[in-house]
C-alpha cells in the first residue's frame, strides 16, 4: 500500500503531481491509499512513492475541469474515484464522454455538489463592515460551507470587490484580501460587529415579499436551512409567514376603496382622447389610423404604418402591408423590398419625399416560428377594412396617378381582384374615380429566380417611368 | 410633512416593486472590478436570497418613487389608490445599492418608476441614476432598468447603453383589457419602444468600417411581464402572445405573474387570486416553446378550451392528446422527436444522444442518467422495456393525477 498524503491547500495540484507519477508507474489504484493532512493516520505503514515509469498517459480537458471541480469535495474517496477514472480512461479513451457510465455519474454527482456549495457561498455569504486602518474601507465575513471549497470560492471575491480589503472566515481556513488573496489555516471565529447596512437589508426583505403568494418549499430548497443560521434575513422569516394569512384577509375584507378626489383630474390631463369623428386633415387620419381596431392585424402587429411622403403629392405608390421591418419601424417601405423600390425610383427620376408612399393595409401580418416572423398575405377581408384609410388618404392627398404595386394593392385601389398578369402596365380607374397604373410589387423581383427577375424588374422600371412622364 | 427616513422610503418603496416577477441577473458582458470601480456580472447570475413568496432575490428591486399620474387598475400605485407614498433621491438609491453590493447582498439594482410629471422627466431621472452608478462609482454589477413605454428614443437609447436589461411591461396579455384597464397606456406605444430596442440591439452588432465594435446595447437582453388572472383570457391566447412577443422582439423573456390582490384594490378588479399554479404551467409552456421546439397552438390546442391542465405538465398534457406519435425507440427517435417526450428534459436528451453512441442504452442508464422514467416509460421503447398497451391505455392520465379526493358531506 502507498500512502499519499495531500496539503492543506493546493490540494489539487498535489493529487495531479501524485496521480500522473503513479500513473506513468502503472501502481493499480487498490494500492493507493489518499490521505489529506490532519486526517487519522493508517495502521499499517506505506510503501514509498515509485519512480516516474514509462507506461503513457493521455488525460481530456474535460477530466481535468472535472476533477479539479471533484478535488473540493469533503468525500474522502473522491481521490481514489479520480484515479480510478484516470486509470480507466486510459483503457478507455472517451470514458468522459459516456454520460451512462456509472463512475462517471458518481464524479459527475460530486462535481455538481462541490458547484452548488460555491455557488450558494457566493450567493449567501453576508460581508459586515469593520473599522478601517486605511483608506481602503474594510469587511470581513464567516461562512460555514458543506465542502473544502475556500480555496475555488474565493477569487469570485477578488474579483468582485477588488476596491476594498476583506476577510472571508470559515472552518477550513481563511482568506484574505488587500490587492491580492492570502489563505491561512482556520482561526477562531471572528467577532463581527453589528452593521447598519444589515437592517436596512431586514427592512428590504420583509417589503419584497407578497403575502398573497406563500411557497415555503419552493423557498427552502433554493435557500436550504442549513444556511440559514448566518442570514440576516432569515430570522425574520417565521414572523413573515405567521403574519401572511391576516394580511391577505384584511386585504380581502377592506375590499375595494375610493381614491382620493383629485385622481380623476390628474388623469383627465394624461388619457388619450378617443376620438370619433370624422378626420378632416390627413395628420388626423394618421391620429386616428394610429390606434385602429378595424380588423385582428393590430393585436399582433407593433404598430399602425401610416403613409409618408409629401402630403400634396401628385404621385402616390400604394404597396400591400408592411413587413418585419416597416413594423419595427413604423415606417412604409423601408425592408428590402422597399430598399428595392427606392432605389428603382430614384433610376426613373423619381423622388420618394416627392411622392406618399403608403401599403392597402397597415398593420403587419404574420406567423411566429421561434425568433422569426413570417410575411403573410393580408386576406380580402383585411383590405375591405383597411381600405377605410387607403380612401381617406386618397382623398386628402388628391395625387393625379397612383399606383398600385401588387395585386393586394390594386385589389384595394380598384376593387377588381382579377390576376395581374394580363393589367400589369395598364391604367385603370380607382373606386371612386382617378388614375391606377399596375404594377408588380417589388418584394416579387426579389423572390423569383435570377431570370425572371430580371425581366420583373424592367417591367416595374418600365411602370414607373410611365408614371413619372404621366405626372411631370 | 415630516421629512422619512431612508428605512421607512426603503420600506415603502419595495413594498411597492414586489409585483414585478423579473430578478433575472444572468447572460450580460463578463466584466470585473479588477481594473477599478466595483462589482462583477457576466455568466450565471446569483440569487442572494428567497422570499418566503419563493421568489428570489437577486437585485436590489425598488421603485423610484410611487408617486404615479396614471391609473392603471391593477396596480397598486396608480393615482387612484390610498397607499403611502414616497420618492428616493438619486443619491438615496445609488448608496443603497453599492451598500448592499458590498455587504454581498445584491447582483445589481433593478429600478421601476411611477409616472411622475411626465414619461421623460421620469426616464432622465432613472437614466441618471444608473449613469452615477456606472460612471461615477464604476459600478460592474447588474443594472436593469423599467423602460416609460412614452419616453423620448434618445432616452431609452442613453438607457440601454448603462444597463444590462431593458424591459417594458405590456402587462396583459390582450390589448382590449389593457385599454380598459389601463386607460393611459397605449398597447402600440409599448410594443414600438420594445421594437426600438431591438433596432438598436442589432444596429449595436454591426462592426463599423474599420472593424471596431459600437458599444453593447442591453447585453443581457430585453424582457416584459404580463399579469395572468386579471382578465379572462385563454392560456392559448397568452402563448399565442408570448409566441409574437418572442418572434418580433428578440426578448430574452416573458414573465407571467399571476395576479394578486393587492392592498387597496380597485372595483375594476376581482379580489380573489388565480391559482398559482397556473403561472408555473405557463412558465413550463413558455419553455417547451423556447428549448423544445413546441409551437405555441400545439400546447395550447392541448385541450378543447384553450386552457392548460393543471394537474399535470402541458408536455404529458400534449403527449397524451397527441399519442399516435408514441412510443419513440429511443436508440433511433431524432434529437427532436426525444425533446417531446414527457419526462425527458434538454440535459437528459443531450445525455442520451451522447451516451448512444458508446452503448446500447436501457431501462436501467436512462434512470441513472436523470430521465424521469416514471413519466417516460409510457411514451418509449428500450431493449429491455416496451410498453405495450401502456401507451394508448384509457386510464394513463390517471396515473399521473392526484387520486381523487372524497369531498365532505359537512
Amino acid at each position: 500500500m502507498i500512502r499519499v498524503e495531500l496539503p492543506h491547500f493546493d490540494r489539487f495540484d498535489a493529487w495531479r503531481a501524485s496521480a500522473r507519477q503513479l500513473a506513468t508507474a502503472a501502481v493499480p489504484p487498490d494500492h493507493i491509499q489518499w490521505v489529506t493532512k490532519g486526517d487519522a493516520a493508517d495502521l499499517f505503514g506505506g510503501e514509498p512513492m515509485p519512480p516516474p515509469g514509462n507506461q503513457p498517459l493521455r488525460v481530456s480537458k474535460d477530466f481535468l475541469t472535472l476533477a479539479r471541480t471533484v478535488s473540493f469535495h469533503s468525500d474522502p474517496e473522491r481521490w481514489a474515484l479520480l484515479y480510478l477514472a484516470l486509470v480507466g480512461m486510459q483503457a478507455e479513451r472517451d470514458l468522459c464522454q459516456n454520460p451512462a457510465d456509472p463512475l462517471m455519474i458518481r464524479l459527475g454527482a460530486l462535481a455538481k455538489s462541490v458547484r452548488r456549495d460555491i455557488h450558494k457561498m457566493h450567493a449567501f455569504l453576508r460581508f459586515h463592515e469593520m473599522p478601517s486602518q486605511g483608506p481602503r474601507r474594510s469587511f470581513a465575513a464567516w461562512f460555514e460551507p458543506e465542502h473544502p471549497i475556500l480555496e475555488a470560492a474565493v477569487p469570485f471575491f477578488a474579483k468582485r470587490f477588488a476596491d476594498m480589503d476583506w476577510l472571508i472566515a470559515t472552518p477550513e481556513g481563511t482568506a484574505h484580501f488587500d490587492g491580492s488573496v492570502s489563505l491561512s489555516p482556520p482561526g477562531p471565529r471572528p467577532d463581527l460587529p453589528p452593521d447598519a447596512g444589515h437592517e436596512l437589508w431586514q427592512t428590504y426583505f420583509a417589503n419584497i415579499f407578497n403575502p398573497a403568494r406563500v411557497k415555503i418549499n419552493a423557498m427552502r430548497s433554493e435557500m436550504p436551512l442549513k444556511y440559514w443560521k448566518n442570514l440576516p434575513e432569515t430570522r425574520l422569516i417565521p414572523e413573515m409567514l405567521a403574519d401572511a394569512p391576516r394580511r391577505v384577509r384584511a386585504m380581502a375584507e377592506a375590499g375595494a376603496t375610493e381614491g382620493p378626489g383629485f385622481a380623476a383630474k390628474v388623469t383627465a390631463r394624461v388619457r388619450i382622447p378617443q376620438r370619433t369623428t370624422q378626420p378632416t386633415t390627413l395628420a388626423e387620419a394618421g391620429q386616428q389610423a394610429a390606434i385602429c381596431t378595424r380588423c385582428d392585424l393590430c393585436h399582433a402587429a407593433t404598430q399602425t404604418v401610416w403613409g409618408e411622403g409629401n402630403p400634396g403629392a401628385s404621385l402616390m405608390i400604394v404597396g400591400e402591408a408592411p413587413g418585419d421591418q416597416e413594423d419595427l419601424l413604423g415606417r412604409p417601405f423601408v425592408g428590402p423590398a422597399g430598399q428595392l423600390l427606392r432605389e428603382i425610383m430614384a433610376e426613373v427620376g423619381l423622388d420618394p419625399e416627392q411622392a406618399w408612399l403608403t401599403n392597402a393595409v397597415k398593420h403587419f401580418k404574420y406567423t411566429p416560428r421561434g425568433r422569426q416572423r413570417l410575411h403573410q398575405n393580408p386576406n380580402r377581408g383585411e383590405i375591405q377594412h383597411c381600405r377605410w384609410w387607403l380612401d381617406l388618404e386618397r382623398r386628402f392627398v388628391r395625387p393625379r396617378l397612383t399606383v398600385a404595386l401588387g395585386a393586394s394593392a390594386a385589389f384595394s385601389l380598384t376593387g377588381n381582384p382579377a390576376p395581374l398578369t394580363a393589367r400589369r402596365g395598364k391604367i385603370e380607374a380607382a373606386r371612386y374615380g382617378g388614375p391606377t397604373l399596375i404594377s408588380w410589387h417589388p418584394s416579387l423581383i426579389l423572390r423569383l429566380p435570377v431570370a425572371e427577375a430580371r425581366s420583373a424588374r424592367q417591367e416595374l422600371v418600365g411602370d414607373l417611368a410611365k408614371a413619372a412622364a404621366l405626372i411631370g | 410633512m415630516a421629512q422619512m427616513t431612508l428605512q421607512r422610503k426603503l420600506a415603502i418603496l419595495s413594498d411597492a416593486a414586489k409585483y414585478d416577477a423579473s430578478c433575472a441577473s444572468s447572460g450580460t458582458t463578463r466584466r470585473d472590478s479588477s481594473q477599478g470601480g466595483i462589482g462583477s456580472a457576466g455568466g450565471t447570475g446569483i440569487c442572494h436570497a428567497y422570499a418566503p413568496d419563493g421568489r428570489c432575490i437577486s437585485l436590489l428591486k425598488i421603485l423610484m418613487t410611487n408617486f404615479c399620474i396614471y391609473d392603471c387598475a391593477y396596480c397598486v400605485n396608480r393615482v387612484s389608490s390610498n397607499v403611502e407614498r414616497a420618492r428616493f433621491s438619486p443619491e438615496e438609491v445609488v448608496t443603497l445599492t453599492l451598500e448592499f453590493y458590498r455587504r454581498n447582498m445584491i447582483e445589481g439594482l433593478f429600478l421601476s418608476s411611477g409616472i411622475i410629471r411626465g414619461p421623460d422627466q421620469t426616464m432622465q431621472d432613472m437614466v441618471r441614476i444608473a449613469r452615477m452608478l456606472r460612471i461615477d462609482h464604476g459600478f460592474k454589477g447588474y443594472i436593469h432598468l423599467k423602460t416609460i413605454p412614452d419616453a423620448a428614443p434618445e432616452l431609452v437609447a442613453e438607457a440601454g447603453l448603462l444597463a444590462d436589461r431593458l424591459s417594458v411591461n405590456v402587462e396583459l396579455p390582450q390589448d382590449r383589457s389593457l385599454r380598459t384597464l389601463a386607460p393611459e397606456k397605449r398597447p402600440e406605444t409599448i410594443r414600438a419602444t420594445m421594437a426600438g430596442v431591438r433596432l438598436e440591439r442589432e444596429a449595436a452588432t454591426d462592426r463599423s468600417f474599420t472593424g471596431k465594435r459600437p458599444p453593447r446595447f442591453v447585453p443581457a437582453g430585453q424582457s416584459t411581464q404580463m399579469i395572468v388572472g386579471a382578465d379572462d383570457t385563454s392560456d392559448r391566447e397568452i402563448l399565442r402572445t408570448s409566441a409574437n412577443l418572442y418572434s418580433g422582439y428578440d426578448l430574452r423573456r416573458v414573465y407571467y405573474s399571476a395576479f394578486s390582490p393587492i392592498p387597496d384594490a380597485s372595483r375594476a378588479l376581482p379580489l380573489v387570486k388565480p391559482p398559482l399554479v397556473r403561472e408555473h404551467r405557463l412558465y413550463q409552456a413558455d419553455w417547451l416553446m423556447r428549448f423544445y421546439g413546441f409551437e405555441a397552438e400545439e400546447i395550447g390546442g392541448a385541450s378543447p378550451d384553450g386552457n392548460l391542465d393543471l394537474e399535470i405538465d402541458p408536455k404529458l398534457a400534449w403527449a397524451l392528446a397527441n399519442r399516435a406519435a408514441f412510443p419513440l425507440v429511443v436508440a433511433r427517435a431524432s434529437k427532436e422527436q426525444l425533446l417531446r417526450v414527457p419526462g425527458f428534459g434538454t440535459k437528459t436528451v443531450s445525455r442520451i444522444l451522447a451516451a448512444r453512441r458508446h452503448a446500447t442504452l436501457r431501462y436501467a442508464d436512462l434512470l441513472r442518467m436523470g430521465a424521469v422514467m416514471s413519466k417516460a416509460r409510457a411514451f418509449v421503447v428500450l431493449p429491455d422495456w416496451r410498453p405495450g398497451q401502456l401507451t394508448d391505455s384509457a386510464g394513463l392520465r390517471a396515473r399521473f393525477t392526484p387520486p381523487a379526493e372524497q369531498l365532505s358531506l359537512f
